[in-house]
């Protein structure tokens, strides 16, 4: 089953209609989905190096235009590190670890206990977006969560040439 | 003069060869070929693929019928109200070919039963005949707690063995330590409760007069466990005569070669299904849930249970260019002493469960996925336990964790590709588990375990909230139930049933609310209740922005005076504890004995009338960042009970404004103002991540975190060497930085001794996964 881009659109700005999403979720997959879906987030983004693949609603791959490399790279055009570095040692971060803090976000005696689990909050430097939460232990390794294989992605599963990579 | 017989006897599977015999030759072909049973063509599906399909869709719909119909014949609220039922048929090797809707972890944990009894000899003692009734609950051969009973009957067809059903209901209580099924007093096997081993209690379809007068006294509620039965084998018949028809209508030819390319087509689909959906790589997450058992409300037999730790589950999913994919659970904590253990079968069979709500949407569910899947369990972990002593009853406390974690690696594929519509960011921990017992309203020795947690929070996706008060992973027909139901089967009033507001995780769509019911104990005797359920971690996290779910509590309340206070016609608690920062009820209740604390797993409580009691049931986690979130959704979730109205503000950053009606609104300009502000906060309250990591290095050098920290990374350290050396990696760790369990001020018993059921006298385990 295939979808308009409108369609497509509808659902990444979260007001897909009940009848398509059921479709979408009862039927098997559209291959070209990723295609359509890479132009509508191009769309949307200020800059022009290309989304080779998105890593979160603010967070992609993408081609660097002047050097050709892969870059993970926030919404508001900060580059992290390299494609398949963990983006998170590169950004800031924020640590909740009292009981006043998990109670910004959680009712008292709702909140996780400072002394089991912390809260590790991963922001954009330059927009302040929220890109990442963990929630671990204390003394927890930041964890490289996505290690993808965008070549046989691109080439084995979509047939889609596999962009220039520096 | 001892003369041993050489003579060959045929064996019971048709064509003569013996259960053993087939199972091996089945296996030796799998492994060879890579193709399940050596099926590299599918004879039957590629030459009449009508009659292939129209097999599949009879025996389907018979298996959803049967169970459909079965249930009703249960009294237990459980199984007719919850649907804690299952049905899967088997092929002769006890593979699963096709199961019922349901709990259908159990597509695996049956045929493990059966499995076993092919590799231990059952077939030649104690015999295996058309018409014979077995039963099993035994979790050290992958059933996956005590309280899900199986029903076994095996499938003749002209005198020859040609496949099983096998019926599995969770019933109410086991006969274990503590009243409730999935109690928590025991630390060991041997308190685990009724626990049976493949037993033949049954011939010629009626079950034995000296089982059914054993097994009825070894469990509390025996009505429930009487009727639960004879659910389970009316099924299994209504099954057993369907296939028989099947044959009639189909011929026995096409029947036998359904039975086997059915799992082939189930492997085949699941490698599709991931090129389909998925992208190759490798995805990393992580679960935890707290098991505070050094509190005083946790009663249990041995000092050595009696230590605070965490359970812990890292893992890896690979996903490879063919479309094949391996789970490694390399770093997982040490089984323990405690009832949240689980085997290798339960463990990987419940996997199949999450899956079918979002990578194998089909009804095709058998045991090809799991052929389909390399799993790496190391032995001695809590999921694959090296110790014949383990309890199992609530292994549900963390298997649900262990698992949501990979769904949200496997959302990370979704959300690449654009598949948006199965992004999840987990689930609820399902909980909080009521549980207790005594004399019920109806005099007669009785315990509970109430499943309104049928019905948490479920995790939001990437384009729209999680549902409220919807759903568990493990019964994707689940139900909160009738409260009216729920008080004819336990001596426990309604004071009120309401959203659990703020319980679902923030995002920019936010987890799903769980909800709370208020229960005073009414018309009981000698009556205890008991709590189970996370407390001090949310064991769910959110996914790419969104964060964890809330995490639980208790609230009891005893010598409560309630009884004086509605004659005197006074105030009563009821609705729900809306904002426990800020307790209303015990205002009310100035003279109660009150335990309100994050101490969310306890064991047996003395409880009387008028007592009361919340059963709190979590949320599901949230997506994305909650500043992105649509201002007026904040302000509905506050006016329709899902978001307390200071969290509007402190974590939407939504300025909320009088709207008429009593209702809230929105003030966009200091919405922005506000969002603004919080984004320039984030940004000075945080630090380059270099930077937090020196110094929580600092911190680890010095061992400057809570016991309980400790024992869980030096247990994953000794089963876990690559997870040691990546966290000693990580942290640039000296040589000569030490951590061992050994060194804690805290028993470590089962550290370096245990003991495996397959160390038995003549006892063969099968083992299912890579350890």
């Amino acid at each position: 089953m295939a979808y308009t881009k409108a369609k497509i659109k509808d659902l990444v700005e979260g007001k897909i209609d009940r009848d398509t999403l059921h479709t979408m979720l009862s039927t098997p997959k559209d291959k070209e989905r990723f295609q359509i879906y890479i132009e509508i987030l191009q769309e949307q983004v200020e800059w022009k190096d290309p989304i080779i693949l998105p890593l979160g609603p603010k967070l992609y791959i993408v081609q660097r235009q002047s050097d050709k490399k892969w870059m993970i790279r926030s919404h508001a055009g900060y580059d992290f590190c390299e494609w398949d570095q963990n983006w998170k040692l590169h950004a800031r971060i924020r640590v909740r670890n009292t009981a006043p803090q998990m109670e910004e976000l959680y009712p008292r005696l709702m909140a996780p206990s400072p002394e089991w689990q912390v809260i590790r909050e991963y922001f954009c430097p330059v927009s302040g977006d929220l890109l990442d939460v963990e929630a671990p232990t204390p003394w927890y390794p930041v964890i490289h969560d996505f290690e993808p294989d965008i070549d046989t992605f691109y080439k084995d599963w979509l047939g889609l040439p596999v962009p220039e990579r520096a | 003069m001892n003369m041993q017989s050489t003579v060959q006897t045929r064996g019971i599977v048709r064509g003569g060869e013996t259960l053993k015999e087939h199972r091996d030759r089945l296996m030796e072909a799998t492994k060879r070929t890579k193709h399940y049973a050596g099926l590299q063509t599918m004879e039957l599906r590629d030459s009449d693929p009508i009659k292939y399909n129209k097999l599949f869709s009879r025996l389907r719909a018979g298996v959803v019928d049967a169970r459909e119909t079965a249930k009703k014949i249960a009294a237990s609220p459980i199984v007719e109200q919850e649907g804690e039922l299952c049905f899967t048929l088997y092929n002769a090797a006890g593979d699963s070919i096709l199961t019922s809707t349901g709990i259908i972890i159990h597509v695996g944990t049956m045929g493990a039963a059966i499995k076993y009894m092919i590799e231990n000899g059952w077939e030649h003692n104690p015999g295996i005949k058309d018409k014979d009734i077995f039963c099993n609950n035994d979790s050290l051969i992958g059933n996956v707690h005590p309280c899900d009973i199986h029903t076994i009957v095996p499938i003749f067809h002209e005198g020859e063995l040609i496949g099983w059903v096998g019926g599995v209901t969770h019933v109410i209580d086991t006969g274990s330590v503590g009243p409730g099924s999935m109690s928590t007093g025991q630390v060991q096997r041997f308190g685990d409760g009724y626990s049976i081993t493949c037993r033949k209690i049954g011939e010629n379809d009626e079950l034995k007069r000296d089982w059914l007068h054993e097994s009825q006294r070894m469990v509390r509620t025996t009505r429930y466990w009487m009727l639960d039965e004879r659910t389970r084998v009316a099924g299994c018949h209504m099954i057993r005569k369907l296939v028989e028809e099947v044959i009639a209508d189909e011929g026995i030819d096409s029947y036998w070669k359904f039975a086997y390319e059915a799992v082939e087509h189930g492997r085949v689909g699941l490698q599709a299904r991931i090129k389909a959906m998925t992208i190759p790589g490798k995805y990393r997450q992580v679960g935890f849930v707290d098991v505070p058992y050094a509190h005083e409300d946790v009663r249990v037999p041995s000092d050595f249970a009696k230590v605070d730790t965490i359970m812990h589950t890292p893992s890896e999913i690979t996903i490879r260019g063919d479309g094949t994919w391996r789970l490694d659970f390399e770093g997982a904590s040490r089984w323990g002493w405690h009832t949240y253990n689980a085997h290798q079968v339960s463990f990987t069979s419940g996997i199949w469960v999450m899956m079918t709500q979002s990578l194998i949407p089909t009804e095709m569910i058998n045991d090809g996925a799991a052929y389909g899947t390399e799993f790496r369990l190391p032995k001695g972990t809590w999921m694959n336990p090296d110790d014949r002593r383990v309890a199992f009853s609530y292994s549900w406390h963390f298997l649900v964790s262990s698992w949501t974690a990979l769904w949200r690696g496997l959302s990370r594929s979704y959300f690449g590709r654009g598949y948006l519509e199965e992004v999840n960011a987990g689930n609820a921990n399902t909980s909080n588990w009521l549980q207790g017992g005594g004399f019920n309203q109806y005099d007669e020795i009785h315990a509970v375990n109430s499943f309104e947690c049928a019905a948490n929070g479920v995790g939001a996706t990437a384009h729209m909230d999680g549902i409220s008060h919807a759903a568990a992973v493990w019964n994707p027909e689940g139900d909160m139930g009738d409260m009216e139901i729920w008080e004819l089967a336990e001596p426990l009033v309604y004071l009120g049933r309401q959203i659990k507001a703020s319980s679902g995780g923030a995002g920019k769509y936010r987890g799903g609310c769980g909800f709370e019911s208020l229960r005073m104990v009414w018309n009981a005797k000698d009556w205890t209740m008991f709590f189970m359920g996370n407390g001090h971690i949310s064991s769910d996290w959110g996914l790419m922005g969104g964060y964890p779910a809330a995490s639980g509590y208790r609230f009891e309340a005893h010598d409560t005076r309630l009884k004086e206070i509605i004659a005197e016609g006074g105030a009563i608690p009821h609705g729900g504890d809306t904002d426990p920062q800020s307790p209303v009820w015990e205002g009310m209740l100035p003279d109660a004995r009150i335990k309100r604390d994050k101490q969310a797993i306890t064991t047996e409580a003395m409880f009387k009338d008028y007592d009361l009691y919340l059963n709190y049931m979590r949320g599901g986690p949230g997506f994305g960042d909650p500043l992105e979130r649509e201002p007026q959704k904040v302000a509905d979730d506050v006016n329709g009970g899902y978001l307390l109205p200071r969290f509007a503000e402190s974590v939407y950053g939504v300025v909320l404004t009088k709207a008429g009606d009593g209702m809230q609104g929105v003030d966009q300009a200091a919405t922005d103002a506000k969002r603004r502000a919080i984004r320039k906060a984030r940004l000075e309250e945080s630090v380059p991540t270099a930077e937090w990591m020196a110094a929580e290095r600092e911190k680890i050098l010095a061992k400057d975190a809570g016991t309980h920290v400790q024992q869980m990374f030096a247990a994953s350290f000794k089963l876990g060497p690559r997870f040691e050396q990546d966290f000693r990696e990580f942290w640039d760790l000296p040589a000569d930085w030490k951590l061992l369990e050994a060194d804690l001020p805290i028993p470590s018993y089962g550290r370096e001794y245990s003991m495996d059921i397959s160390e038995l006298p003549d006892v063969k385990t099968v083992q299912f996964v890579e350890e």
